[in-house]
């Protein structure tokens, strides 16, 4: 099982292998979360949590939504699913569907997806799936604020307590999975469960979808999407992009929620517990990787920044805490920061964590703690000056 | 085990609930409810939890919730 495998498209029952496939099968309720289980699949949204556990905890006759709101900035791979390969999504909807008896059958797209192709093949195969486009930023792919904008009310986040899989969209259990997950449970109920786990790793299976970019063309001069087997080297993955490492400093895994690698990091297996050390995931998979001209302090106040502004605006921790974290980040990007702003990042942090109805604080929390690790040596020089470098294009 | 458990859609640091639990809940730089322990949803210990009843019936958006048993 080799744990090194960049797919190229067309090979293998794989994602982007572009296969006619036969007819969906339909499986029972126990039967599907058994296989599912069996073949290790975890969600590719972001948060990846085992997908079986997910089918387990939904309540009776379910709505279910497919997740393609591709909210990551960075993330292009649901759009490109869904442009190549629309039927995966449906069918692993309908598999879904069939299986728990659902109510409803929901497609979420996000602004930045091209309905035509999925909506084509609705309509080819009659299916009951509803594609609804909606628009939304960051936040716009969050379980709890998806199914209230599905509802018809604001997208943002529910109270912890009141969790989609007990009610959700029109009151119902919901079951929301990522678009890619959703392509994965397709091709597992054609191939199998073993078939899934014949690349990857025992502990994390499969492979996924990653959107590899990078802050200039000349760090990354062949952006794209690509599928993965989970382990492959992240170097793998450069070298496939083109990335001269010598040009490159870090590299951010996962997406805005995720981690900063340090490019002497580069021989790191991209599976959840080659990533664990560096406080990384695969989460949404991205990778995009800083050009070593580029100040990263002043880079990840820019994210910081963002990420405040993403702000679904309901939480006091968050409306407060980010802005004032992402703005004390910004002056320590600057040159010869007072001392004191680095306790300051750590107490705002601190602040934020684990506070808030979404996992937004906790995961831009996340990102400025990765910054101040990774980039320590930078945070030095600028204690003592400046680096010398600019943070972004002019 | 009984939990404090706060709606952070609802909250908006009126800050009642931290006057009449200070054993669990500091404020925060913009007068939010901090939990003092390391969990966000505090316990709430067996001779608290009146006064815990008494910050949730307090909080003029019915922010506050108790989980859990004894």
């Amino acid at each position: 099982m080799s744990v090194t495998e960049i797919l190229a498209p067309g090979t293998g029952h794989r994602l982007l292998a572009g296969e006619q496939l036969g007819a969906l099968p339909r499986l029972s309720g126990e039967d599907l979360v058994d296989m599912v289980e069996r073949a290790g699949l975890t969600g590719r949204g972001g948060a990846g949590f085992p997908t079986a556990r997910k089918i387990r905890a939904v309540g009776r006759r379910p709505v279910v939504v497919g997740n393609a709101m591709e909210g990551e900035h960075l993330s292009h791979k649901d759009a490109l699913l869904l442009r190549v390969a629309p039927g995966l999504v449906l069918d692993g909807l309908e598999l879904l569907g069939s299986a728990l008896r659902a109510r409803r059958l929901v497609l979420a797209a996000g602004h930045r997806i091209d309905t035509g192709p999925v909506c084509a093949a609705v309509a080819l195969r009659r299916s009951a799936v509803e594609v609804h486009e909606l628009r939304g930023g960051f936040l716009a792919g969050q379980e709890s604020a998806l199914v209230n904008r599905i509802n018809g009310r604001a997208a943002v986040p529910s109270d912890r307590l009141r969790p989609v899989w007990q009610s959700g969209v029109d009151g119902r259990p919901t079951l929301v999975v990522n678009a890619e997950t959703l392509a994965q449970l397709a091709l597992i109920s054609r191939y199998g469960a073993d078939w899934f786990r014949s690349v990857g790793t025992a502990s994390d299976p499969g492979t996924f979808m990653v959107s590899v970019s990078g802050s200039s063309h000349q760090v990354v001069p062949r952006p794209g999407v690509l599928e993965i087997a989970r382990g492959t080297m992240l170097a793998d993955v450069l070298a496939r992009s083109g990335t001269p490492l010598h040009g490159a400093r870090a590299v951010l895994v996962g997406g805005y929620h995720g981690a900063w690698l340090p490019i002497s990091a580069v021989h790191t297996p991209m599976s959840r517990e080659g990533l664990a050390p560096y406080g990384a995931a695969p989460g949404a998979g991205v990778v995009h990787v800083l050009d070593r001209r580029r100040c990263p302090l002043q880079v990840s106040a820019a994210v910081a920044t963002y990420l405040a502004g993403e702000s679904a605006g309901q939480c006091g921790p968050c409306v407060n805490g980010l802005p004032r974290m992402a703005d004390t980040l910004t002056r320590l990007s600057a040159s010869r920061p007072a001392p004191r702003l680095l306790a300051e990042v750590a107490r705002l942090r601190g602040l934020v964590e684990g506070r808030g109805a979404c996992s937004h604080p906790d995961g831009t929390a996340r990102f400025v703690a990765s910054t101040m690790a990774v980039f320590a040596d930078h945070v030095e020089a600028h204690l003592l000056g400046d680096c010398g470098l600019e943070g972004l294009p002019s | 085990m009984i939990r404090l458990h706060v709606d952070w859609t609802r909250c908006d640091g009126h800050g009642a609930c931290t006057e009449l639990l200070p054993e669990l809940l500091a404020r925060d730089d913009w007068g939010f409810p901090l939990s003092r322990s390391d969990q966000v949803d505090p316990v709430v210990p067996a001779d608290l939890i009146t006064l815990a009843r008494r910050a949730q019936q307090a909080c003029p958006l019915l922010a506050l919730r108790l989980t859990g048993s004894r």
